[in-house]
């Protein structure tokens, strides 16, 4: 028995000559061991040394760079951009949240843009965004093996659904050439997604009460840029911390938006590029024609200026412009718009009509009282609301305390 | 990139030739001095892995299933009617199916969206769990050493092998729904999910490339198979571990409260071959994915590579 079994050597040599003495096969197991550190180290360190080495750019004060901002007429751009919102917007009793409301009200398995709207306002999303001067944009949300584009070429404003095989259709005004004017179409609000809009609106409503000033430099998508810091100013009741625009320095385009609440934590609305190019899109990219067999919608005719404003645009921008008609006390940043229910139609919750909403927001509101008799406080992260019990709003990006004191001041 | 490593395993197979200036007594084995030799042994182990019923089964059965989707789809929407209706929130229903009726040609991306969380792992884990397992379990392992290949190339052919079948078995599903495609729905011009029209040729072409990539998105796994072949000699332990850690990867990737460790699993990307179907393509996942199965097929083939050079072969 023992003399067909074959000695070490000849088993070594035999076999597989390869095949290594017993220490020299628990050295084997490094290689393995070396490919997955190496690689660990690799992606935990890229990041690191690539957030280094903040770009040196030439001192500019905040006038200039906001004047630089200005002139920047960058019409032709295509780029991706990277937009994460964290509003807080409180859950439903049911388990749904706020945004659910916007869903359900504009129908089921259309195209229309409202409802994506609302999925943009929490949680993480990419857009790909392109621009070929005011008659061609084209902004997209990248989803799960699927996509939902919005495209404006001239007069036809479309949007297509890629998971539902659906369309929507509209036709722009012809004035929409006025630059920064689109007010009354259909994707404005989505456009404003992009940091220019935003940083525009914010800049438009920098004045005595707001701190501007350039903090550093930055890199964007590969690109360097100034950061603009504006803050409230420090006896502000304003729930917001600070805005941080990331400016190109090269053609003044704002690459990225930040938006800070005064509490602290991770940023309300993050909104910035994260691969830009400032050449001219290919000019298909604007084309659409709906697929056979989709399900197109039209745009309803008829009172498409009275339209209810979206809550989907209801961030920053809209607790302070879009409101601007309702009554408004206080300036600044401590701005509160004040409305009385009936016929009102900007309380959190939109279009639902008054008697739902309080109901609605009662389940998880918060109960105040002060002068001004009682009321519920609907808290979010940035806007705060209060609905007093005779049935009046107010509506505001600042703090609890603030709201008491405008309805105290208001009876 | 899997056919890239065909071609080049071959080479990388003989690890000591000649030129390389080896001691005298191994630049004299002329036998293996023959790159043809190796791809002689990758091509027996490719036919024998064919030929075998339980292979010629499962691709069967991925054959049939974008058949079954295609009678589905058709018999649903046979009324005149669109797929489905509504789409109630997120994302209900499988990725492609609205666009089936219209357009044949996203069966293929239909059937793959289908085939690739379950089916296509599950044949992959199947064959690449038997490779070094299913051998030692039968008691062929040995006789495979004993021919004077090397455990280095025998374990490089059953790898390239595995990633062979990786292409054939996406193919397969491809093919098939392509041609159930074209029987059962009108072909044509095609809307990407961006919206824009490209013409059927370019779809063509795209369709290609998700299969491509489909089949790149295997190699992750195929390479984890083939490690835990090593590991064990008996061929259904090794193929049940795979399935299984399939299984695992994909619920840890659907728990949001372990979101840092999702980009590391290797099915966290597999949807990502949807990103060639938009224009411009968007790349960002697409390379990530490439990127992750490419970790996985390093670290795993070389911790294959050492438990297989360094092990007792019994069986």
């Amino acid at each position: 028995m023992a003399r067909i079994r074959p000695t070490q050597v000849a088993d070594d040599g035999f076999w597989d000559e390869e095949r290594p003495a017993r220490g020299k096969k628990a050295a084997r197991y490094a290689a393995p061991v070396a490919v997955a550190g190496i690689a660990a180290a690799t992606i935990g360190l890229v990041p690191a040394l690539a957030s280094t080495g903040d770009p040196d750019l030439p001192k500019i004060s905040a006038q200039e760079l906001i004047s630089k901002m200005a002139a920047s007429d960058a019409q032709q751009m295509s780029g991706s951009v990277k937009i994460t919102t964290d509003l807080g917007i409180p859950s439903l009793p049911g388990g749904g949240s706020l945004a659910d409301l916007g869903g359900e009200r504009s129908g089921d398995a259309s195209a229309a843009p409202e409802s994506k709207l609302m999925e943009l306002i929490s949680g993480s999303h990419t857009l790909r965004v392109a621009t070929d001067g005011p008659d061609k944009q084209r902004v997209s949300i990248v989803e799960n093996a699927a996509e939902y584009s919005m495209i404006h070429n001239g007069e036809e404003v479309w949007a297509y659904d890629s998971g539902s095989n659906s369309a929507y259709h509209a036709t722009a005004p012809k004035d929409a050439k006025a630059k920064g004017d689109h007010r009354q179409e259909v994707p404005k609000d989505l456009r404003d997604a992009t940091p220019q809009k935003i940083a525009k609106t914010v800049l438009s409503s920098v004045d005595d009460t707001t701190d501007v000033s350039v903090d550093g430099t930055s890199r964007v998508a590969g690109r360097d840029a100034y950061d603009l810091l504006i803050k409230p100013k420090q006896n502000s009741d304003s729930t917001i911390g600070s805005v941080r625009i990331a400016v190109d320095a090269e053609n003044g385009v704002p690459l990225k938006f930040t938006l800070s609440p005064k509490s602290g934590g991770k940023a309300i609305i993050d909104v910035g590029f994260t691969k830009v190019d400032f050449g001219k899109p290919k000019a298909a990219t604007f084309d659409f024609h709906p697929p056979k067999g989709a399900k197109v919608t039209e745009e309803p005719k008829a009172d498409r200026k009275d339209a209810p404003k979206d809550f989907g645009g209801k961030d920053f921008t809209d607790a302070q412009g879009a409101l601007s008609g309702l009554k408004v006390v206080g300036d600044g940043w401590d701005k509160v718009a004040r409305l009385d229910t009936p016929g009102g139609a900007a309380a959190p919750g939109g279009d639902n009509g008054p008697g739902v909403a309080s109901g609605l927001l009662g389940g998880f509101g918060k109960e105040v009282k002060g002068k001004f008799g009682s009321g519920t406080v609907v808290s979010t992260r940035l806007v705060n609301a209060l609905l007093t019990d005779d049935g009046k709003v107010f509506v505001g990006a600042v703090d609890k305390d603030a709201l008491v004191k405008a309805a105290n001041a208001a009876k | 990139m899997s056919r890239a490593e065909e071609t080049e395993a071959p080479d990388t197979g003989v690890p000591e030739t000649a030129d390389t200036g080896v001691p005298a007594e191994k630049a004299a084995r002329p036998p293996r001095a023959n790159p043809l030799w190796a791809l002689a042994l990758f091509r027996s182990e490719l036919t024998i892995t064919l030929r075998r019923w339980r292979t010629l089964a499962l691709l069967g059965v991925l054959a049939l299933i974008p058949i079954l989707i295609g009678i589905a789809v058709r018999i649903e929407t046979s009324d005149g009617g669109g797929f489905g209706g509504g789409r109630g929130g997120e994302g209900s229903g499988p990725a492609f199916f609205p666009q089936i009726t219209n357009n044949g040609i996203f069966l293929v991306f239909a059937s793959l969206a289908a085939t690739l969380p379950v089916f296509l792992p599950m044949v992959i884990g199947v064959i690449a769990g038997d490779a070094i397992a299913g051998e030692a379990g039968s008691g062929t392992l040995r006789y495979l050493l004993v021919a004077p290949a090397g455990r280095t190339r025998l374990l490089l052919a059953k790898f390239t092998t595995t990633m062979a079948f990786c292409l054939i078995a996406t193919l397969v599903v491809a093919l098939s729904s392509l041609v159930t495609g074209a029987l059962l729905f009108p072909l044509g011009d095609v809307t990407l999910i961006s919206g824009i029209t490209v013409s059927f040729e370019e779809a063509l072409l795209r369709a290609l490339g998700v299969a491509a990539l489909v089949a790149l998105s295997l190699v992750g796994i195929a390479t984890v198979g083939l490690f835990i072949s090593t590991l064990t000699n008996s061929g259904i332990a090794a193929m049940a571990t795979t399935v299984g850690l399939v299984i695992t990867a994909q619920i840890l990737d659907t728990i949001p409260q372990l979101h840092a460790i999702h980009p590391y699993l290797f099915p966290h990307f597999w949807l990502s071959f949807a990103d060639l179907l938009r224009e411009p393509v968007y790349w960002d996942e697409l390379v990530k994915n490439l990127g992750l199965q490419g970790l996985y097929v390093a670290v795993f083939g070389s911790a294959a590579w050492a438990r297989f050079t360094a092990k007792d072969i019994t069986a």
